[in-house]
């Protein structure tokens, strides 16, 4: 077993991370702006924004199911109960008494468990929340005559904007486990030049030094 | 070969585009001319006949049924097409309701009612000398063709009876008609001709409607796209089109919804919507805006976002009208009082001893409703109940499940009027006549509402009071160029929106469900404050400064 700096996000990864960034930033903006919490924008300016951004937003999410499945590295957001406590344990009173994470990133799994589950939920749950309502709200004009109609449209928009709040406060917990252990800055890091630092197998080492050199420092 | 071809396609295409929206940045007002081209009045434009040469026309003429005598001369069936009008019979039975409607019969709450008073309101009947019920509607020389068709601008109409001294007074000292003159006159209806009666409803200029004053005679492009001198300058009858001497466009039926847009070539000559000229998407999509507004067509009559506000223009429009306070006199005699300066500048009367006193607004935003095109009346049959703090004279029926209805501007009329407070229901008001009983001369209420509702068998219980009344009036002129239509926000904001008090829909920025919002930002607040607890409590943690590792 070796700890070595490895390229564990693709080039697509990152730039998937961050246009996602950007968009649900600007999701957020423009639609608190829609529901009526702030005016930085028109009401017209902040639905062309928001559309445009969700339809955006959607291209590139079939883009990364596309590579997820790919790539086989859907398999990172796999569920996995073995080391969860650790890992809340750690969050919850470890942190507090300097102790070290408990989590060793693998090759083949980048995430800690209570990583995985997180993003996972994100991914099947609430993102799926959010732009189903939304395109049904988006095309409400479409089915506008069906019977009870303005219901539905009432369901659909304390639907998306219940998923909203949850995205938010997912992103503010998300940034605030950056300054957790390393510098802010080296959390980042690995999400723009794509190396981090990872336990790896002699086999997997060997893999890597031999037939992808520039994936291993 | 191909290659290039896509190239100058391309070139072309880039070209066209170009030029079509460099087109539109002036549309679509035209450099004003000195002398505005003819009015547009429709399907029959042009003409294939020069009046001032027709024998006919020369005269002398001593009346204006003697013009009217000359025109059917030649407009062989023009009398029997007429006489089926409403302009002829004042009278319209709707198809749905069954309820007999018409000027003819029904109470509004401005000068309640023409029934009874018609040597006064016929003056603006299209025919000649109706003062009583004698008057005969079979009789095609007693149509005025005139009053619609003439251009001098020097005809005018009379009361058809006398009156009281007190009112006569108005109408003395007018100069003579030359009638061969006014007759050699005519031409398609102009805009001046229908808004003689049209801009003057309610007894003076925008009283009733609103969105029909003596502004759109000659009004700018800015008061209204269709009908601007420097515009489009259309006639009344380039959209209310008349086959047959009947025209489209009704306010006992309105066409709510239109679905059927423009038709082909040809069709659709029979409404007065918008749709029939602009489609039912009317605006371009090339914006997400432009998509979404497209959508709206199915929810929002055109009027609601392109008529931000009723009486522009400078003049005024009568909102609140009581008539408990008419009647006051100065030694005996009546009088009025000016109190209201509107937009051009003149002076409106805020109170007449003949009406009461008015309340006027001009530029203000209509009130909103759900509309399906049905008005329903209250007419001198309806019984209410007596004690009712108000009554609607045209309630309006219409919701978002009716695939009919959609969101309609309105101006809303509120009047306080007599009415018969024994029997619960409105009440005909004997005003205009040279007997006693004529409320304009002797100022008695009581005796003017007993001969009104005597003179036509009506139940009376002699006891009237005074009831609130409310009509409502579709706002559908006056319509903004599209720089000046309402924005998204103005409806979509959860302050002062346009559509505030519509109910039945879930409208983004201006709804919200509060529960969710308190939960929401309480999670969000809930979120940062654990951070900020997690975060105080590692850094004041006895390993500060440690560095764990990865998370």
């Amino acid at each position: 077993m070796a700890t070595r700096r490895v390229k564990i996000f693709s080039l697509f990864e990152r730039f998937w991370h961050w246009s996602q960034m950007l968009l649900i930033v600007a999701l957020l903006i423009t639609g608190f702006g829609l529901h009526g919490f702030h005016d930085l924008f028109t009401f017209e300016e902040a639905v062309t924004l928001h559309t445009s951004a969700a339809l955006a937003l959607l291209l590139l999410w079939i883009f990364s199911v596309f590579w997820l499945f790919t790539t086989r590295t859907w398999r990172h957001f796999i569920p996995s109960a073995s080391g969860m406590w650790g890992v809340l344990r750690f969050y919850s009173y470890g942190i507090f008494k300097g102790e070290r994470h408990p989590y060793r990133k693998a090759y083949w799994r980048k995430h800690n468990p209570l990583q995985a589950l997180a993003y996972l939920m994100l991914k099947i749950v609430l993102f799926p929340a959010i732009w189903i309502t939304g395109l049904a709200y988006l095309f409400y004009f479409a089915w506008r005559d069906v019977p009870h109609a303005t219901q539905w449209l009432n369901g659909v928009a304390v639907v998306h904007t219940a998923a909203a709040f949850m995205i938010l406060a997912f992103v503010l917990i998300h940034v605030y486990m950056l300054t957790i252990g390393h510098s802010f800055r080296e959390h980042v890091m690995p999400m723009i030049n794509g190396f981090d630092e990872v336990d790896l197998t002699p086999e997997e080492e060997a893999y890597l030094s031999k037939d992808q050199p520039g994936d291993i420092r | 070969m191909r290659a290039s071809i896509a190239i100058v396609a391309g070139f072309l295409l880039t070209a066209l585009f170009s030029l079509s929206s460099g087109a539109r940045d002036t549309w679509p007002t035209p450099p004003a001319a000195d002398i505005p081209p003819p009015q547009v009045s429709g399907p029959l434009q042009g003409g294939t006949a020069d009046h001032t040469k027709f024998d006919q026309l020369k005269g002398p003429f001593s009346s204006g049924p003697e013009v009217t005598v000359a025109c059917l001369g030649c407009h062989t069936e023009t009398g029997d097409h007429f006489m089926r009008n409403i302009h002829w019979t004042w009278s319209y039975t709707n198809e749905e309701t069954g309820q007999q409607l018409g000027k003819r019969y029904l109470i509004n709450n401005f000068c309640t009612n023409s029934r009874g008073n018609e040597g006064m309101c016929a003056q603006c009947h299209a025919g000649y000398g109706w003062k009583d019920e004698s008057f005969d509607f079979t009789d095609e020389t007693n149509i005025d063709c005139l009053v619609c068709h003439e251009t001098t601008g020097t005809y005018y109409k009379t009361p058809n009876s006398a009156g009281n001294a007190a009112c006569s007074v108005m109408f003395e000292g007018k100069p003579p008609i030359d009638l061969a003159a006014v007759a050699q006159s005519v031409t398609l209806p102009q805009r001046a001709n229908c808004g003689a009666c049209h801009f003057n409803g309610g007894g003076g200029d925008n009283v009733k409607h609103g969105d029909l004053s003596s502004a759109l005679k000659s009004p700018p492009r800015t008061l209204d796209v269709h009908m601007g001198v420097d515009g489009l300058n259309f006639a009344c009858t380039a959209c209310h089109i008349t086959n047959r001497h009947v025209w489209a466009g009704s306010r006992y039926q309105v066409v709510s919804k239109d679905t059927e847009g423009t038709g082909k070539p040809g069709q659709r000559t029979d409404v007065a919507t918008c749709e029939s000229c602009h489609g039912l998407s009317p605006h371009p999509v090339d914006s997400l805006a432009g998509f979404k507004l497209n959508d709206h067509v199915q929810s929002i009559a055109c009027q609601t976002c392109h008529i931000p506000e009723i009486a522009r223009g400078g003049v005024a429009t009568v909102v609140d009208w009581d008539w408990r306070t008419a009647g006051k006199t100065k030694d005996g005699e009546g009088y009025h009082e000016e109190g209201y300066i509107q937009g051009n500048g003149n002076h409106r009367y805020t109170y007449k001893s003949i009406k009461g006193n008015f309340t006027y607004d001009e530029e203000f935003p209509p009130a909103y409703g759900w509309f399906d095109g049905q008005m329903l009346y209250t007419t001198i049959d309806t019984q209410f109940d007596p004690q009712a703090e108000s009554i609607e004279i045209n309630g309006f029926t219409g919701s978002r499940e009716d695939p009919k209805s959609r969101i309609w501007p309105f101006k809303r009329m509120h009047t306080w009027q007599p009415y018969d407070k024994g029997n619960g229901t409105l009440v005909y008001t004997h005003l205009w006549g040279e007997d006693d009983a004529a409320y304009w001369g002797n100022y008695d209420m009581g005796k003017s509402i007993a001969k009104g509702m005597a003179d036509f068998g009506l139940p009376y219980s002699g006891e009237f009071g005074f009831i609130q009344t409310i009509s409502w009036w579709p706002i559908t002129h006056m319509v903004a160029p599209k720089e000046q239509a309402l924005g998204c926000g103005d409806c979509h904001t959860p302050q002062d929106s346009r559509l505030q008090f519509v109910e039945g829909v879930y409208m983004p920025g201006r709804d919200h469900n509060r529960w969710l919002d308190i939960i929401g930002t309480l999670l969000v607040a809930g979120t940062l404050g654990g951070i900020l607890i997690h975060g105080l409590v590692r850094f004041f943690s006895p390993s500060h400064g440690s560095k764990g590792e990865h998370h």
